[in-house]
């Protein structure tokens, strides 16, 4: 079995009287996607944001690369090689496409320190910047602004921002979030590709895509982790219909 | 030349460097300018604030009052050489931007506002009443301050050169420092900080270290201020002169460094000429000033860029 890289043990988180994270185990391996689904106020979010660092958990341990990363922050547990994707666009609007990119690149090299030459001339950084876009396909729109891509370039650019930090693990928060049928397909492409070298936790809404794309999934209703398993094992679990579907039609 | 945007500043500081030979070398104009060339210099290192990190302080007066009032207190222990007032004067604004700014960094929008507004008014009341350097009156310095013992800054045009050198140098070193790793880190956490942190930086020693450096550039320009009127007062901490020089900075255009400097002087001029052409000169003042920010959304630079 491929080595276990991010495993979430006995997550537990509430908001005032309400459970939103009930006792979640759940491990993503290298190599693979972990799809995370749920109907809507599952929690899936509020997960994220507890791997990611931007919640701390109530109770449960959190660890990555074999190590205890609980009460990390989120800065920290980028630099040791968690990357994330937002749900909502997250770039720096002003900045060009390769600008993003540069900056992921300059996280991890060399220090940021440094005050007195152009960095947008930094021939080291800008290179790794532009594999980092053309790996996404966005090669050619390096030079706009952020904020005058289409949405979904943009989310192409979330993801090369995601590649140019080389991380270890990804967390992608609904990639796939607003994005029409072309561009989904080609998303979904640039995803699968990415399986082999990261261990990506996936959390989409596309049916589709997450059965096409995921090694594993994790059903999660009401905070809880009510399955685990590959595509064909969800498709076949009553739990899991039934959370889905509403105890009516399942009966 | 390789960018354009530099051509703005560039045109200013010639136009400044030829102002005395312009007829400009009666005594008054010059003091003038140099007053402007002294607020743009803190206005260029209070931009670094506002348009690099996205800091905006109502207490950057503070920092010149620092520099200022280091020149007082050597002056009053009868030292006035320049290689210890102005290492002295910057070191004592930057110490004070590191001790208020470790506390201030850590909040954000008003609440930054309102706290480097407090630091401000903790400085303008400690200056008040120090009964020893003239308290509320204020100190009137025994000389300028000395080059190896020559008085050379008393020369008006000595002075306006050395206010230039300095104004240039800080106008550089901001523009050098928001293109430099350290200013895309601060740029890009001022326009989306969860970015930045989910790329794995913590915005916050970037930020305490920007302000850090504005602060000794805002403690030079203190020290020149005392210079350029041989007396310094706790007014020259109020939190009015922080406003003003927000004002600079915003009037002027959040561009670049150079907006700042733009600003200042436009501020400082018409400042004057209204001051002299009528009694009630605020009455105009005020709401030229209101006008300017509802129709010059990109400031002065702004509209030279356009037209």
């Amino acid at each position: 079995m491929a080595e276990t890289l991010l495993a979430l043990h006995g997550l537990r988180k509430s908001f005032g009287g309400l459970l939103v994270t009930d006792d979640v185990t759940l491990d993503v391996r290298q190599g693979e996607i972990h799809a995370l689904i749920g109907p809507n106020g599952a929690g899936k979010t509020t997960l994220i944001h507890q791997v990611s660092g931007t919640l701390a958990p109530d109770a449960g341990r959190i660890r990555f690369l074999g190590e205890d990363i609980t009460t990390l922050s989120m800065p920290a547990r980028a630099r040791r090689g968690l990357a994330r994707s937002f749900q909502i666009t997250s770039v720096v609007p002003s900045f060009s496409a390769l600008e993003n990119a540069a900056l992921a690149v300059q996280a991890r090299r060399g220090s940021s320190l440094r005050f007195f030459r152009a960095a947008s001339r930094e021939a080291a950084l800008n290179a790794e910047a532009m594999d980092a876009l053309a790996e996404v396909g966005l090669d050619a729109r390096a030079a706009t602004p952020a904020a005058a891509l289409s949405h979904g370039e943009r989310r192409q650019l979330e993801i090369a921002i995601a590649l140019a930090m080389q991380p270890r693990a990804l967390l992608l928060d609904e990639p796939l979030a607003g994005t029409g049928p072309e561009e989904a397909e080609r998303l979904i492409r640039l995803l699968s590709g990415l399986r082999a070298r990261y261990a990506v936790l996936l959390v989409e809404h596309d049916m589709q895509a997450v059965f096409a794309l995921a090694d594993r999934i994790s059903v999660l209703a009401q905070g809880r982790v009510i399955a685990t398993g590959t595509p064909d094992q969800i498709r076949a679990d009553a739990a899991v219909r039934e959370a889905y579907l509403g105890e009516d039609e399942a009966a | 030349m390789r960018n354009p945007r530099l051509w703005l500043p560039l045109l200013v500081f010639v136009a400044l460097a030829a102002a005395p030979f312009l007829g400009l070398g009666q005594g008054h104009s010059l003091t003038l300018l140099a007053r402007g060339m002294i607020f743009g210099l803190a206005a260029v290192s209070l931009m670094l604030l506002v348009g690099g990190a996205g800091l905006v302080s109502l207490g950057h007066a503070a920092m010149m009052g620092m520099g200022a009032y280091a020149v007082v207190v050597l002056d009053h222990a009868g030292l006035t050489e320049a290689w210890m007032v102005f290492p002295a004067g910057i070191l004592a604004a930057a110490l004070f931007a590191l001790l208020t700014g470790a506390i201030a960094i850590r909040t954000s929008g008003v609440h930054f506002i309102m706290i480097t507004l407090a630091f401000g008014q903790m400085a303008f009341f400690t200056t008040s009443s120090l009964a020893v350097y003239g308290g509320d009156d204020g100190y009137t310095l025994f000389s300028r301050t000395e080059v190896f013992g020559a008085r050379w800054l008393e020369n008006r045009l000595v002075f306006h050169f050395v206010c230039l050198g300095a104004l240039v140098a800080c106008w550089a070193l901001v523009q050098t420092l928001l293109e430099s790793r350290f200013g895309r880190v601060l740029r890009a956490s001022r326009e989306n900080e969860t970015r930045a942190r989910a790329l794995g930086f913590n915005p916050t020693p970037y930020r305490l270290l920007a302000y850090v450096i504005a602060g000794a550039m805002g403690g030079l320009a203190g020290v020149l201020l005392a210079n350029a009127t041989e007396f310094v007062a706790p007014a020259y901490l109020a939190w009015q002169r922080s406003g003003d020089l927000l004002f600079m900075v915003i009037l002027g255009g959040l561009a670049g460094p150079h907006g700042a400097l733009v600003g200042a002087l436009a501020f400082v001029l018409v400042e004057e000429w209204l001051s002299h052409a009528m009694e009630h000169w605020r009455l105009v003042f005020g709401p030229l000033l209101i006008l300017c920010v509802f129709f010059l959304r990109g400031g002065i630079v702004g509209l030279l860029r356009r037209g």
